[in-house]
């Protein structure tokens, strides 16, 4: 991969464990949800890293750590060398003017009782010195125009517009500090389908013009695809598979991966008899009580005592180590092995 | 054909008001193929599943022309208790979110059994027997222990196994799916849509199935009927439509989905937005989002769901000019 310089964000061995009570006035802990665990990444300037993953496999709460939204029980989040996942007060209001989030749902994340202009102007009052008080209806007006809205619309509520417009009011607000980084998760997933790739075709806008850096978390695979550079694939709290979008979706050597890309349902209906499916049997186990070594080895049809025994680590198999292929890339199983999937 | 929508008008009575929900919809299943209905929310495409159940919300909504046969007899002119005895007899509906369609303080196997007992008069052991019989069928592993379980003890996607075993119980001769692997995750969705389609060729039952995902519906769908501002603007088997789209909506929908595939450039979004139904645009209701407007697109009549070859039509007057660009691929 070619020389990036530092990453801005360096993310290493972060775990979140949510304590699991009994009691209520004597409450005694009695195991713990392990959502994210050992699970470490690099996001670059300018790039976008898709994090895909089904539900409850965690990726949300990585969202929610990288916002400082919640503490993680350890691990360490780099932005720009320092450690913000210990900061409190004053610094971190500071970093956290350049990690902005864009929310799911644009139905609840926007305050019915406010204006579009006060919505998005909220965090010049939290920052006030982004936006000099004069100035700024000018500025609320300006990131309505370049999400893609009339600014004319400053003084309407978020019940007057489209899901879609909604989300782009999302952006405008993520937008008004000028980030360096934007979190969002699940983005476009409550949008009609034609109104998806208007948003997705902004959010590549934006970042071309304004080199935001993305993490982009979402359960469509095709549209992870479409719009990382890079891609992380999370099963029960942890990263199973790293590479770039042709190295993870053309290369895939997770079992987990390979097994999530064959079940996505294809618009090609010539396809349909002959593609192989790799339909895995049963559901998701708990992340309370997660399976001993490789977490996905209950489910696996390559499964051995192994992997029972031994957790499996994020590494680049031995096998591909001098690979000239796209199967060299992170990936956390005892027998990763390349298969072509999507093109089969 | 087992199901013949015939012009089916729904009308819903609002503050601002009248909303024609679905405008002169056609469409018909046979036995053993499914029917996929394709649309964005507000296209109708459940409000006419809810129609042809009887289960539409009424007032307000309400049933303003049309006729639906099922079996060669006319629902509409049915009396109540005899359209209750197709419904869930003979027909059976499936919806998108389980969770909320259970009972949750009963047991899955009572609300199983529950169908033998109204609509075969069964006995409790008779009706429990039943049940376990209908979990096994559906693939839930220890049926017999899991009987007394109650909905939320079961996962995302056993519960809508539950809910399709429900749908089979009495071996209807349609189903009906409205989204209903929509809340689940990709590997349980797999699992689920292969059941279905595994019952519906065992059992030669008819499926409609209800969706906004284009890729759903080229796996499994025989036929597809796409559906936008309360009409269907296009009919066609379903290889023909992914392979040469005949109406610039369902060709837009194919171009702006990313491929898992290939990188691919800039998606080709479609610009606007669906129409509000109480402001539906005269002439086509597509034209203000279309490339391919024309004068004659902007006012009524609308085009009307034109015969373009065997088993498909478009409610496009340019349709032979859409057929004639270059597919997806």
């Amino acid at each position: 991969m070619a020389d990036r310089g530092e990453p801005i964000l360096r993310v290493r061995n972060l775990v979140k464990h949510f304590p699991l009570t009994r009691g209520i006035l004597f409450k005694s802990q009695i195991g713990a949800v392990q959502a994210v665990d050992d699970v470490s990444f690099d996001l670059y300037e300018g790039e976008t890293l898709g994090i895909v993953g089904e539900s409850g496999c965690g990726k949300s709460t990585v969202a929610k750590l990288l916002m400082n939204l919640e503490q993680p029980t350890s691990g360490e989040i780099f932005y720009k060398g320092e450690d913000i996942s210990k900061l409190s007060g004053r610094a971190l209001k500071a970093v956290r003017r350049n990690i902005q989030m864009v929310f799911q749902d644009p139905y609840t994340s926007l305050n019915p009782r406010m204006t579009v202009g006060d919505i998005i102007g909220e965090p010049f009052a939290i920052h006030p010195d982004a936006a000099p008080k004069g100035s700024r209806d000018k500025r609320v007006r300006e990131l309505l125009d370049l999400v893609g809205l009339n600014p004319e619309y400053i003084n309407r509520y978020p019940h007057q517009f489209s899901g879609g417009q909604r989300q782009r009011i999302g952006i405008a607000r993520g937008l008004a500090l000028n980030p360096e980084i934007i979190v969002c998760d699940e983005p476009v997933s409550a949008l009609d389908v034609s109104v998806q790739a208007q948003v997705i075709n902004l959010m590549e806008r934006l970042q071309n013009e304004l080199n935001l850096a993305y993490v982009f978390i979402a359960h469509d695979l095709s549209i992870v695809r479409h719009i990382s550079d890079r891609v992380g694939v999370m099963y029960l709290g942890k990263l199973a598979e790293v590479g770039t979008d042709a190295q993870i979706y053309d290369h895939p050597t997770h079992p987990y991966t390979q097994a999530l890309l064959s079940a996505v349902p294809q618009p090609d209906p010539e396809g349909r008899d002959t593609r192989e499916r790799i339909i895995l049997a049963g559901d998701v186990p708990s992340p309370a009580n997660p399976p001993s070594g490789c977490r996905f080895r209950t489910r696996c049809w390559k499964a051995q005592d192994i992997c029972a025994e031994e957790v499996p680590l994020l590494a680049v198999p031995e096998r591909y180590k001098d690979s000239d292929t796209g199967a060299k890339h992170e990936s956390a199983c005892h027998f990763a092995e390349d298969k072509d999937i999507v093109h089969a | 054909m087992l199901l013949e929508v015939q012009d089916l008008r729904v009308e819903f009575a609002t503050r601002d008001g009248v909303v024609s929900a679905v405008n002169g919809v056609s469409y018909g299943v046979d036995a053993g193929e499914t029917l996929a209905v394709l649309g964005e929310s507000g296209s109708g495409k459940s409000v006419t599943a809810l129609a042809v159940m009887g289960i539409l919300d009424s007032p307000p909504g309400r049933v303003a022309g049309g006729r639906i046969l099922f079996q060669g007899h006319d629902l509409l002119t049915m009396g109540r208790e005899e359209r209750r005895r197709v419904r869930g007899e003979r027909m059976a509906m499936i919806f998108q979110d389980a969770l909320s369609s259970l009972n949750p303080v009963l047991t899955v196997g009572y609300q199983l059994g529950e169908m033998f007992r109204v609509h075969r008069g069964s006995s409790r052991a008779e009706a429990r027997a039943g049940a376990v019989e209908l979990m096994d069928r559906v693939r839930i592993p220890a049926a017999a222990q899991r009987v007394n379980d109650y909905p939320h003890q079961f996962s995302g996607g056993m519960r809508q196994r539950i809910m399709i075993a429900m749908a089979l119980a009495l071996e209807p001769a349609l189903i009906i799916a409205d989204e209903p692997t929509t809340a689940l995750d990709v590997t349980v969705q797999a699992q689920v849509m292969d059941l279905l389609d595994e019952l519906r060729r065992e059992y030669q039952m008819g499926l409609i199935l209800i969706t906004h995902d284009l890729g759903v519906v080229a796996d499994v769908a025989d036929r597809i009927a796409v559906m936008y501002a309360g009409r269907i603007v296009e009919n066609a088997p379903v290889k023909e439509l992914y392979a040469r789209p005949a109406h610039p909506y369902t060709k837009g929908l194919l171009e702006s989905i990313p491929r898992l595939d290939a990188k691919g450039t800039r998606l080709s979004a479609i610009k606007g937005l669906p129409p509000n139904l109480l402001r539906v645009p005269p002439g086509c209701p597509f034209h203000p989002r279309c490339p391919r407007v024309r004068d004659v697109c902007r006012k009524d009549p609308r085009p009307p769901l034109y015969e373009i070859g065997q088993g498909r039509s478009s409610a496009c007057h340019f349709w032979k000019e859409t057929l004639g660009d270059a597919g997806r691929r």
